[in-house]
């Protein structure tokens, strides 16, 4: 294949992937229960930020939860104590995500591999920490009946309206995450990835475009986790556990670790087996991990990564 | 004249948990020459580059940039002064084009790598430059090839592209014809030299013939000391090289 024929390609994959992800958006609140969409969507985002960090930059967090769940938190009390405006709950939820990337990030970021992992998951044990402690989470319960509010006048208590606002949300972030990956700063965290002293030799600080790329990550993580406290309406501390961030793992090598909709495809998977499996009690936990256990033995690059492939080859 | 000595190193040391694998070497590289830095393996050569470039922190001694003290200072900051490194094992992106990955070294002075919300096509501004870039290295018609895909000496000739796309003041290039064939080398060694023009050049080289060809100074690097420097003609018929080299072949 030649380099035009590749571009055109990676252009219609694009398009071929906007298209998909807003028609199917679009109807599936009349397909499947608007809550549920919604969980999917949310997930969906998070493990799209996640998948900025770990399939762009090559950074392994263990921690991701610690931003998803102190941000709903954060949201949640925004909104059910102080009544501010959803935009603003959401807000102030994005910015104490951010705050604990950057300082996550500064620290973790000081190692590599497995150890910059470990790192992440133990400050986010903290964050757990903290959020099962202070009063004002709620505690075992977490926050019930966080108030949807109204955007531009309209009551978001509709379960559409909530969709549909919520919808707009992952676009503009999904949209945002993309734009990131193509940019100029998308271009060196590339560079950064497949050879990194080749990068510091070319004048490079490696380590600050790493901490750019951890603080986008877990801002949108964030923003991921007000939305969910808003559609949801509630926070708990399963947002804030380890066993989340391990589960956006998950997520993102399912659906195609470093593909633009393999992350939104794997949280659509992992959450469907979760609600529709729930029946089955603790059998869900079972069933997932031996999915996950046969996805990556059968398909390495995920279930887009495999169809891209698929399609490389065919061309 | 210090003046005339671009790159400078006094007494540095290197050791590893005990190991001295560069033993107090005092080299000085002159401004506008073609440096070579021979020696049979582990004679420190590869590490006296990590040192220089500080890629490795130095455990004593110093090394002088223009006169300046540039021992503490972070790699990427050291690479910024203008002292450009390449590697044994060719150092491009494979997945990124031949012309991405110019334009990663063309794009740093533009000041727009943290802008995150900037489109693709900001970059294309440099698209020009990095095609002349790849012309001044006949790789031209390969632009649109991913690097990794790419043959090996070309990828070679790629990595110089990147590495002049700096427009650095001195060229550290580590084995550049390793593991080429014939006719590779021999190009590789026509680049070179035609880039050499106007700047500085250290290298680290095993075929003597293209270091013959090549340089004008050569240090001879043996556990870590310094065995001899001089030309090509001087440091050849000196008889502790030709023990040591012979001395490591047996």
């Amino acid at each position: 294949m030649t380099g035009r024929a590749r571009r055109v390609w990676s252009g219609q994959a694009i398009f071929v992937a906007w298209a998909t992800v807003v028609a199917v958006g679009i109807v599936a609140p009349f397909v499947v229960y608007p809550v549920f969409a919604m969980n999917v969507l949310v997930m969906a985002l998070f493990a799209s930020a996640f998948n900025l960090l770990l399939g762009y930059s090559g950074l392994l967090s263990f921690g991701h939860a610690a931003f998803l769940g102190s941000a709903a938190y954060v949201t949640g009390w925004a909104a059910k104590s102080w009544h501010l405006p959803v935009l603003v709950s959401m807000g102030a939820g994005v910015a104490v995500a951010t705050v604990l990337g950057l300082l996550f990030g500064v620290l973790a970021l000081r190692r590599s591999g497995i150890y910059f992992a470990m790192i992440t998951l133990g400050l986010a044990q903290v964050v757990y920490f903290l959020v099962v402690q202070m009063p004002w989470t709620g505690g075992e319960d977490g926050l019930q009946g966080i108030p949807r509010g109204t955007f531009l006048g309209i009551d978001l208590g509709n379960s559409f309206a909530m969709y549909y606002f919520t919808y707009a949300v992952f676009l503009a972030a999904f949209w945002l995450i993309q734009r990131t990956i193509h940019s100029p700063f998308g271009q060196v965290l590339r560079a950064i990835r497949e050879n990194e002293p080749r990068a510091i030799s070319l004048g490079y600080d490696v380590q600050r475009y790493k901490l750019l790329a951890f603080v986008i990550s877990a801002s949108l993580a964030g923003l991921a986790g007000s939305l969910k406290a808003v559609a949801l309406q509630f926070a708990t501390l399963g947002d804030v556990a380890w066993q989340r961030s391990g589960e956006v793992v998950l997520m993102t090598l399912l659906g195609g670790m470093g593909t633009v909709l393999g992350p939104s495809v794997g949280a659509l998977l992992v959450v469907t087996m979760e609600n529709y499996l729930s029946s089955l009690g603790s059998w869900v936990t079972v069933i997932t991990g031996t999915v996950f256990v046969v996805m990556v033995m059968a398909f390495r690059r995920g279930l887009v990564g495999e169809i891209k492939a698929l399609f490389a080859r065919r061309s | 004249m210090p003046d005339d000595l671009i790159l400078e190193t006094r007494d540095v040391v290197k050791e590893f948990r005990g190991f001295v694998a560069v033993a107090g070497v005092s080299l000085k590289v002159k401004r506008g020459s073609i440096h070579g830095l021979i020696g049979p393996n582990g004679a420190g050569k590869t590490t006296m580059f990590n040192l220089l470039t500080r890629f490795l922190p130095a455990t004593r001694g110093s090394i002088l940039h223009r006169g300046e003290d540039v021992t503490r200072l972070p790699a990427a900051q050291v690479a910024r002064r203008g002292v450009v490194r390449s590697f044994q094992i060719s150092a491009v992106f494979p997945s990124l084009t031949a012309l991405e990955n110019v334009r990663i070294a063309l794009q740093r002075p533009l000041g727009t790598s943290f802008r995150f919300w900037a489109p693709a096509r900001s970059l294309s501004v440099l698209d020009d430059r990095a095609r002349a870039l790849l012309g001044d290295v006949d790789l031209a018609a390969l632009a649109d090839v991913p690097a990794g895909e790419l043959p090996y000496g070309r990828k070679r000739a790629l990595e110089l592209a990147t590495t002049l796309a700096l427009e650095p003041e001195v060229l550290l290039l580590d084995e550049p014809t390793a593991g080429m064939g014939h006719e590779d080398v021999g190009r590789v060694a026509e680049l070179i030299k035609r880039v050499a023009k106007g700047r500085t050049v250290l290298m680290v080289e095993h075929n003597l013939s293209v270091v013959a060809d090549l340089c004008d100074t050569i240090t001879v690097l043996a556990r870590g000391a310094v065995l001899a420097e001089g030309s090509y003609a001087q440091v050849s018929s000196d008889p502790a090289v030709r023990e040591a080299y012979i001395g490591s072949a047996a």
